[in-house]
């Protein structure tokens, strides 16, 4: 199937997906890959508030490369998700709502996104500037010392992506009729 | 004696630095445009064509082909009969990667120190291999090198035992492993032979070699053509998410090795396999 979704997603659309749908999402996601997820960790451990309100919300895994002057960004395809694992499923119980990236999620990731009824989509990787395109305003959020590893905030148009894992936990990494069958 | 100044060695390796995260090899793209033609999976060419369009955009609008640009690996191969002029090359070296990160809008993916892990801001140091040769020719190869695939690459020490039985079962167990994360279609290298480290520069080297092209001794020849087959029988398929084009290639470069070791390195690298070179 295919749907268009606007972030922050309906929790009710988001239980409609199914591993393998793809989307066109529009509306605001956040931006954080390693060095951000490692500062909200911190924050959390210290008892203090994220930078933003992360209940409901979006965070696409992605360091994008500079934009030239009059652009909003460069090149903004997804990085590799799984780094983020250690420190996703405390966000999830904090009421992380989606995920977009690339590549496989651990057990525990699983069972948080169950248990939270939340999605993971992966982006084409490798296809930063197509996906550039679909982004139309980007703004700074908090830890800009972190250069391309701020986190940031987007708003994106029709910004394209398909459902890896949905609320039921299905993963399309790992269905049958894909499965790796030689190895 | 033939003299190369600094001031060359900075604006080779600059504008090296731009092209090749603007512009994927002419090879590259015509395994990418022959795998969209090729692949079984409705998904898996859909995500190939977009993948063609990401390279037009790429070079229409003047927007690197991936956000990760990548960790700036340089190869030198450094005729003896040249002498380098107003410096040290390696300084020359990263001066060009820092001009070319910062006037090319590249991303800066370096830190200083892996468990600080401050960004340098500048996308220095580069890595950077030397190799003497004879004669007066410099020719410097840039190739940047992104962390999603870089992170899945592996180094497996065998034993002479496990022969060549053993060297394909490492090499798919890497693919196998790497599955989504190395943003397939990967391109394969792999490095047979030599020492611990050796074999993981072989690997990189490969990864130069065109896509298309293949080892001159058969029997390496023959698992070339044997490892990209099984690989892409796999299923992993574009994007990981299904198809009949895992790998555009496997490239195997071997060098002698000890009588009790058969290292074998695989350096796996995304459908974004950047290198772009010029003789000085």
């Amino acid at each position: 199937m295919e749907y268009r979704l606007s972030s922050p997603f309906d929790p009710e659309e988001l239980k409609r997906l199914r591993a393998g749908d793809l989307v066109y999402i529009s509306g605001c996601v956040y931006v954080a890959r390693d060095a951000a997820h490692k500062r909200m960790q911190e924050a959390l451990d210290a008892g203090k508030e994220l930078p933003f309100d992360i209940s409901g919300q979006t965070i696409y895994y992605m360091g994008p490369s500079p934009a030239r002057e009059g652009r909003v960004i460069g090149s903004a395809g997804p990085t590799t998700a799984s780094r983020m694992d250690r420190y996703t499923p405390a966000l999830l119980d904090l009421g992380l709502r989606a995920m977009i990236g690339k590549g496989k999620r651990s057990p525990e990731v699983h069972e948080a996104m169950l248990r939270n009824g939340a999605v993971y989509f992966a982006a084409i990787g490798g296809a930063g500037a197509l996906l550039s395109k679909a982004i139309t305003a980007c703004e700074t959020v908090a830890w800009e010392d972190l250069g391309a590893e701020a986190l940031r905030k987007l708003t994106v148009e029709d910004f394209p992506a398909i459902v890896v894992i949905d609320t039921e936990g299905k993963d399309l990494y790992l269905r049958e009729d894909k499965k790796v069958k030689i190895f | 004696m033939r003299s190369v100044n600094c001031e060359s060695i900075i604006k080779a390796v600059k504008e090296l630095c731009i092209e090749a995260n603007y512009h994927l090899s002419q090879d590259m793209c015509e395994a990418l445009k022959n795998a969209a033609d090729t692949e079984e999976s409705t998904l898996g060419r859909s995500i190939l064509e977009q993948l063609e369009k990401n390279l037009e955009i790429a070079a229409s609008d003047d927007i690197p082909i991936c956000q990760d640009t990548g960790m700036a690996v340089i190869f030198v191969e450094l005729g003896q009969e040249v002498r380098i002029e107003g410096g040290f090359i390696g300084d020359a070296i990263n001066e060009g990667v820092r001009q070319g990160y910062t006037e090319g809008y590249l991303r800066k993916s370096v830190v200083g120190d892996p468990l600080e892990r401050i960004n340098t801001g500048d996308n220095t140091p580069a890595v950077i291999h030397y190799t003497m040769k004879p004669g007066d020719g410099l020719r410097i190869t840039v190739a940047p090198k992104g962390f999603g695939s870089e992170n899945m690459s592996r180094v497996f020490m065998l034993k002479p035992a496990d022969g060549a039985e053993g060297v394909k079962n490492a090499v798919l167990t890497a693919v196998r492993d790497a599955g989504p994360n190395a943003c397939p279609p990967m391109f394969v290298g792999v490095g047979l032979g030599g020492t611990f480290e050796k074999a993981a520069l072989l690997a990189k080297q490969a990864l130069l070699r065109g896509a298309g092209t293949h080892s001159e001794k058969p029997h390496i020849r023959a698992m070339e053509e044997e490892l990209l087959r099984r690989i892409n029988e796999s299923g992993i398929g574009p994007g990981g998410l299904g198809g009949s084009t895992t790998a555009f290639a496997v490239n195997i470069e071997s060098y002698a090795t000890h009588i009790a070791g058969l290292p074998v390195a695989v350096n796996i690298c995304c459908h974004v396999n950047r290198h772009a070179g010029r003789e000085l």
